[in-house]
């Protein structure tokens, strides 16, 4: 095996020996490298013969491992443990403290620097690093991984929502089971993440955590320098520093029972209610008119397409500008703090719920009262009392949803994905065709309820055709048993009505059919998986709206009986 | 409480109720250590109870209360003292408050007036003895002062004489004795040489930063220890020995991507693939999805039972009624944790993916409608089988059918009208009919169990048939008489009023007889495999059987003579032989590339055959091209059990057990390179299936563009 593609591929172990590393070491050092394994293309070729199962990795890749610097420092640290433990065994205290001192440590930036080598391709790859660190953010203080580590994720996270809120380049909010997603979109890259709820975790046991610090480490250096680069191009200042002006004194007392001042300000800057400090303090600056060049090539729709979808995106983001938000304490803060702020609207919330509340309950200027409970007892006249959904559908559909079927107690219109893009034959649930509607700017609630009584009339009209059939049926069993030997009889036959078109479509068909028989196999073989796809999409397609319609009716009857009594 | 007791080293455990009164309870304890330190009068009673320090409650319901020191039991006093008893003792007896009840021996014990005045000076918190001086001179044994003798008389061990290793590496001139200490000269004897001097160095460097170093602190230290950290200090203040620096911990950020180059590529190699990003939500993810998202009773059990590698959603779809009931989600961690999985163990491929349109594959034929005509619909059913028809047959003229059917009978219809003009019966099932194709004789083979008939029906030109039986009758017996395998028979009676003119005996079963196209030979396959005996050639006029083979590769399926050239082809399972009969000699092996070849049919051209097989296939093969087939075309869902040429129309058709007749245009150009069109024009269905078997046999009309069908539900259609 001197040549070929064996000579391409080295197996784990094989590596793991030539790196001189534990499996624990180089595992690490794939992970922060990025190096994964290759599947060949003669799986037995390369294994010289064997069949075994075995993962390889690509000989070029693992020489690329061999000069990073990281190496030596594993080795180090691998020989720091061993010394720890001795002087542990031994019982000697001071040198395992002056051991501990001198723990040798790694930095990554090189790394993010070669894997990485524009900013671009960073941002690109950002959509793990966020969820990963929010995620760990959410970590309790204890056990399972260093407090430093959260706080760091915790600082990073933080600093990345205010940077969103002061571009203001969130375009999609989803509430699923699983988590919250968000979609912004930076510097043309779409950047989506998922952020847990706020509940403690019942730690898997089935997880290696190690593996999952050691991505930690590497997203949070990641995400720490795109920060960086991010509050520069905005020339804001990093680390991120409030907006001194508007704050009152009036409010220290209380921040002083929030938090010590240690963590006063990382809770100020998490409560995402304050704007921040640029670096030129600029009003003028912001919003000169962009000139537009059409592309080569670009015709004038295109052009005018992309000067309203323009105008399409600066709308949405300023969809909430001017309204006046209160948070209920139930409803998930950060959550909608984040996204409100992302939109141009102010939010507040009770003093007791958290730090950076900038006004009351009793505030006459807010319009809307974000609530999350069955009912309320104390309501103001002047504002709108709706459920969280609003919010987020809000910004899913890009303008401002009529806010009757989110009221107080009301049951929810469903909350639908923004993330599904419908091709043609794909099954569309009618809340979808719906805002489709809405956003075109037609009402169809009236339509909606003339159809409905449509579909009665027509109903008993169906009823009363059937009863026709049945009398006529009934006449007829009557006659056959009066008469049974009705004499036999010979009536001029009627000339079927020729379908032409249908005909024709059946002809079509026909041929297609044939000419589908002389096909070669291997195209037989595509063709009929390409078909086969297809066939299935509609039936699921089919079968859904099946299952709604069952569904619809069901509602239906029940309402009426509920009517009834 | 406790008392230290004038050095006797004697301690009171007084646990409860001394504070309160003495006629409550003195317990044991007390009165035995009254007992033993003042050696009262009571002590000459001499009455120990032995049971020890437990709860008299014990021995409530005994006449005794324990055991002396003889063993003997103590027995309670005889009392019968009652509260009024209690009473007048109170109120009469003059020593009752310094009476006590003792429960060890159960009496009443009267105190004594020095056991009064102890019990008053404890509850004062003195001592107990009055002759304790609790202030005398303290004498100080551990001073600073430091004395000329030892405190102990213990000697100085080894180790305070050595040196330690790190002292000898500081001491600098290793040629100086080494230095001496006793203890005497510490005042905390405990401590080594060594600790001293690191506590000496400690104390140096805590000092060293800020205040500088007293010297008189380490006046009484040794000279060569003073020398070494003299010099630790000197170093510290030089600036040679820094303090450690407190370690930073928060990161530091800068822009990574000043100076970055938009055209570099990733340093590795080419072929690094990024990672793709995470599946975006769909709607059936959100908390409250509409409600055709949710999953059925049935589809949730279906899901719960599927492994969770083959499920299509990886959770269960769920419905909350607002924001505040969503729960967490409890595979949060593992969701993510697998992502980390696929990261970095995951190998990475790019998958092409195909983008055909798949009206493009299909190949661009001509239409159907321009190769007209061809059989399109369903015209004539020919009723009267009451079993399977395996053979059809229609007669050069093209005006009359037989029918050869499991129920025994031969039928004789017209074409145009379906009517059964004849019915012969035979004697057992009828495997094959073919109609003499030479147009000047009307003769039917029928071959059933192991006999071949040959019929004149008697039908059409009546001077054709008078001829045929002057043709078969003008035999004249040879001179001398060869042995044959076959006997040729001439039926007598009835049969020969039914038309049957000769009756042919084969040794084996016939399935198959097939007429070549002057009407002279006729040839009967015998499929038994390996045998000698598998087909024979009759000529009739003769009377005469050949065979033509010494030798059989396989079992012979079917047999057919060329329509214009001495060959003959054999079709065994999987190969079709042609031989040239005058040259007597194998000129072609077709591979028929199939399992079971069923039927074979030749292109009246010559040059073309179709094979049908039992595995869904029909080949055709150019005798001109290749040995392979030309084309295989697999139009059929099930086993092919019949195929045909048209005579004139550029047409063939297949049969099979799916109950359908295909109808192909097989156009076949004079022109030598350019090869033979196929297009399949019409599907004809009609048949019903019954025991899983549909169409058996095929035929085409010899002038008209129609075909016959015979089929398992004892039918014969025709389609025009």
């Amino acid at each position: 095996y001197e040549s070929g593609s064996a000579t391409n591929y080295i197996s784990r172990n094989k590596a793991r020996k030539k790196l001189s590393l534990s499996l624990a070491d180089f595992r690490r050092l794939c992970i922060l490298k990025g190096i994964y394994p290759h599947e060949p293309k003669h799986k037995k070729k390369v294994n010289k013969g064997s069949t075994a199962q075995r993962t390889f990795y690509l000989l070029k890749d693992i020489r690329f491992l061999m000069h990073e610097p990281i190496v030596g420092k594993f080795r180090e640290y691998k020989i720091f443990v061993r010394k720890l433990r001795k002087a542990y065994g031994k019982a000697e205290w001071g040198t395992a403290e002056k051991l501990r001192g001198n723990k040798p440590g790694y930095k990554l930036d090189h790394i993010i620097k070669e894997r990485y080598p524009t900013f671009i391709d960073a941002l690109r790859d950002v959509d793990d690093a966020l969820s990963m660190c929010f995620l760990f953010s959410t970590f309790p203080r204890t056990g399972k991984c260093h407090v430093q580590t959260i706080e760091l994720c915790r600082r990073l996270s933080v600093e990345w929502m205010n940077y969103i809120i002061t571009l203001r380049s969130l375009r999609k909010v989803f509430l699923s089971i699983k988590g919250i997603y968000y979609q912004a979109e930076v510097l043309g890259q779409t950047i989506t993440w998922l952020v847990p709820y706020q509940f403690a975790h019942d730690h898997p046991t089935d997880v290696d955590y190690r593996v999952m610090a050691t991505f930690t480490e590497l997203y949070t250096t990641l995400l720490g320098f795109i920060n960086f680069r991010l509050y520069q191009t905005l020339n804001l200042v990093y680390p991120p520093k409030l907006d001194g002006k508007g704050e009152g004194e009036s409010r220290a007392e209380s921040e002083e029972d929030y938090a010590m001042d240690s963590e006063c300000y990382m809770e100020k800057l998490s409560a995402l209610s304050a704007s921040l400090v640029r670096v030129v303090s600029t009003a003028e600056a912001e919003e000169a008119e962009l000139d537009h060049f059409p592309a080569e090539g670009e015709d004038g729709e295109k052009l005018a397409e992309r000067l309203k979808a323009r105008q399409d995106q600066d709308r949405q983001e300023k969809l909430f500008e001017g309204l006046k938000f209160f948070l209920n304490r139930e409803v998930p803060r950060e959550s909608l703090a984040f996204v409100l702020r992302c939109f141009g609207a102010q939010v507040s919330w009770d003093k007791s719920l958290c730090i950076g509340s900038t006004y009351d309950v009793t505030d006459e200027t807010i319009t809307h009262h974000v609530v999350d409970r069955p009912s309320l007892e104390k309501q103001y006249i002047n504002r709108y009392y709706v459920q969280p959904q609003w919010v987020y559908d809000c910004v899913n559909a890009r303008m401002l949803l009529p806010v009757e079927d989110y009221f107080v107690g009301v049951t929810l219109p469903p909350h639908l994905s923004p993330f599904v893009e419908e091709k043609e034959g794909d099954y569309v649930p009618p809340e979808k065709l719906k805002l489709l509607a809405l956003q075109k700017g037609e009402r169809p609630e009236q339509e909606e309820e003339e159809e409905e009584e449509d579909n009665d009339d027509s109903e008993e009209e169906e009823d009363e055709d059937q009863s026709h059939d049945e009398d006529e049926l009934k006449g007829m069993e009557e006659k056959q048993a009066l008469g049974k030997a009705s004499s036999v009889k010979v009536t001029p036959g009627e000339a079927k009505p020729v379908n032409r078109q249908r005909a024709e479509q059946e002809a079509k068909a026909e041929e297609k059919r044939l000419a589908v028989m002389m096909m070669k196999k291997r195209d037989k073989y595509l063709y009929d998986k390409i078909m086969f796809g297809k066939k299935r999409s509609v039936r699921e397609a089919n079968k859904m709206s099946a299952k709604r319609k069952a569904l619809d009716e069901a509602s239906k009857a029940n309402k009426k009986k509920k009517l009834k009594k | 409480m406790c008392f230290y007791n004038g050095g006797k080293g004697c301690v009171l455990n007084l646990r409860d109720s001394l504070t309160l009164s003495i006629s409550l309870s003195l317990s044991l304890s007390l009165s035995l250590s009254l007992s033993l330190s003042l050696s009262l009068a009571f002590c000459s009673q001499d009455i120990r109870n032995t049971v020890g320090n437990i709860p008299m409650e014990w021995y409530k319901d005994y006449p005794h209360i324990g055991y002396d020191l003889d063993g003997k039991k103590i027995f309670k006093p005889i009392r019968n003292k009652d509260e009024l008893d209690e009473f007048l003792d109170k109120m009469e007896n003059p020593d009752y408050w310094r009476t006590i009840h003792d429960k060890m021996t159960g009496t009443d014990v009267c105190l004594s007036d020095e056991q009064v005045d102890l019990v008053h000076r404890l509850q004062q918190g003195k001592f107990g003895d009055v002759n304790f001086n609790e202030y005398e001179p303290a004498i100080d044994f551990f001073s600073n002062e430091v004395m000329i003798h030892p405190v102990t008389n213990r000697p100085a061990d080894k180790r305070s004489f050595i040196p330690s290793l790190i002292e000898k590496e500081k001491a600098s001139p290793p040629a100086l004795p080494p230095p001496v200490f006793t203890s005497t000269h510490l005042h905390l004897p405990g401590w080594s040489p060594s600790m001293r001097s690191e506590a000496a160095f400690a104390f140096a460097a805590r000092n060293a930063s800020g205040l500088g170093l007293d010297e008189s602190c380490f006046e009484q230290l040794d000279s060569n220890l003073l020398a070494s950290v003299g010099k630790l200090v000197h170093a510290i203040k030089m600036g040679w020995i820094k303090p450690r620096r407190p370690k930073e911990t928060a990161p530091q950020y800068y822009d990574l991507w000043a100076k970055e180059d938009p055209n570099a590529i990733l340093g590795r190699h080419k072929m690094h693939i990024p990672a793709p990003k995470m599946r975006l939500p769909g709607h059936e993810e959100s908390y409250n999805p509409p409600p055709e998202y949710l999953l059925t009773d049935e589809e949730r059990q279906v899901w719960e039972q599927q492994d969770p590698d083959e499920r299509k959603l990886s959770f269960l779809p769920q419905k909350y009624l607002s924001l505040r009931a969503v729960p967490a989600f409890s595979r949060f961690i593992q969701e993510r944790f697998e992502r980390c999985l696929d990261l970095y163990l995951c190998p990475r491929q790019r998958k092409m993916r195909v983008n055909v349109n798949p009206e493009d594959l299909i190949p661009k034929l001509p239409r159907p409608r321009d190769l007209q005509p061809f059989p399109t619909l369903q015209s004539l059913v020919y009723h009267g089988h009451s079993s399977l028809i395996r053979s059809i047959s229609i007669s050069p003229s093209g005006q009359w059918l037989v029918s050869g059917s499991d129920d025994c009978t031969v039928r004789f219809w017209e074409v145009c009208t379906t009517r059964c003009l004849k019915i012969m019966e035979v004697g057992g099932p009828v495997k094959s009919v073919a109609w003499n194709p030479a147009p000047s004789i009307s003769l039917v083979a029928v071959s059933y169990g192991e006999n071949v008939l040959l019929v004149n029906p008697g039908l059409g030109d009546r001077l054709i048939c008078s001829a045929t039986d002057q043709l078969i009758s003008s035999y004249e017996e040879p001179e001398e008489v060869k042995d044959q395998q076959v006997q040729w028979a001439v039926p007598e009676g009835k049969a020969q009023e039914q038309g049957q003119r000769l009756i042919l005996t084969h040794p084996k079963a016939v399935k198959q007889v097939s007429w070549h196209g002057r009407g002279d030979y006729l040839a009967c396959v015998m499929p038994d495999d390996g045998s000698s005996l598998q087909v024979v050639i009759h000529q009739v006029s003769r009377r005469r059987t050949q065979n033509p083979f010494h030798r059989n590769k396989g079992a012979v399926q079917c047999v057919s003579f060329h329509p214009s050239r001495p060959y003959f082809l054999v079709a065994t399972q999987r190969y079709v032989r042609v031989y040239n009969l005058i040259k007597q000699e194998l000129t072609k092996k077709l591979m028929a590339n199939c399992k079971w070849i069923s039927s074979m049919a030749v292109h009246p051209g010559g040059d073309n055959v179709i094979c049908g097989s039992y595995d869904c296939r029909l080949a055709w093969f150019d005798l001109d091209l290749s040995t392979k087939p030309y084309k295989v075309l697999r139009h059929h869902k099930k086993a092919l059990r019949g195929v045909a040429y048209h005579k004139h129309y550029p047409l063939f058709a297949s049969g099979s057990d799916d109950g359908t007749v295909i109808v192909c245009h097989g156009m076949v150009y004079n022109d030598l390179l350019q090869n033979p069109l196929i297009v399949p024009v019409k599907v004809l269905k009609g048949h019903i299936i019954t025991h899983d078997l549909g169409v058996l046999d095929v035929a085409f009309h010899p002038t008209q563009p129609w075909v016959f069908s015979s089929g398992a539900d004892g039918t014969v259609r025709l389609f025009t």
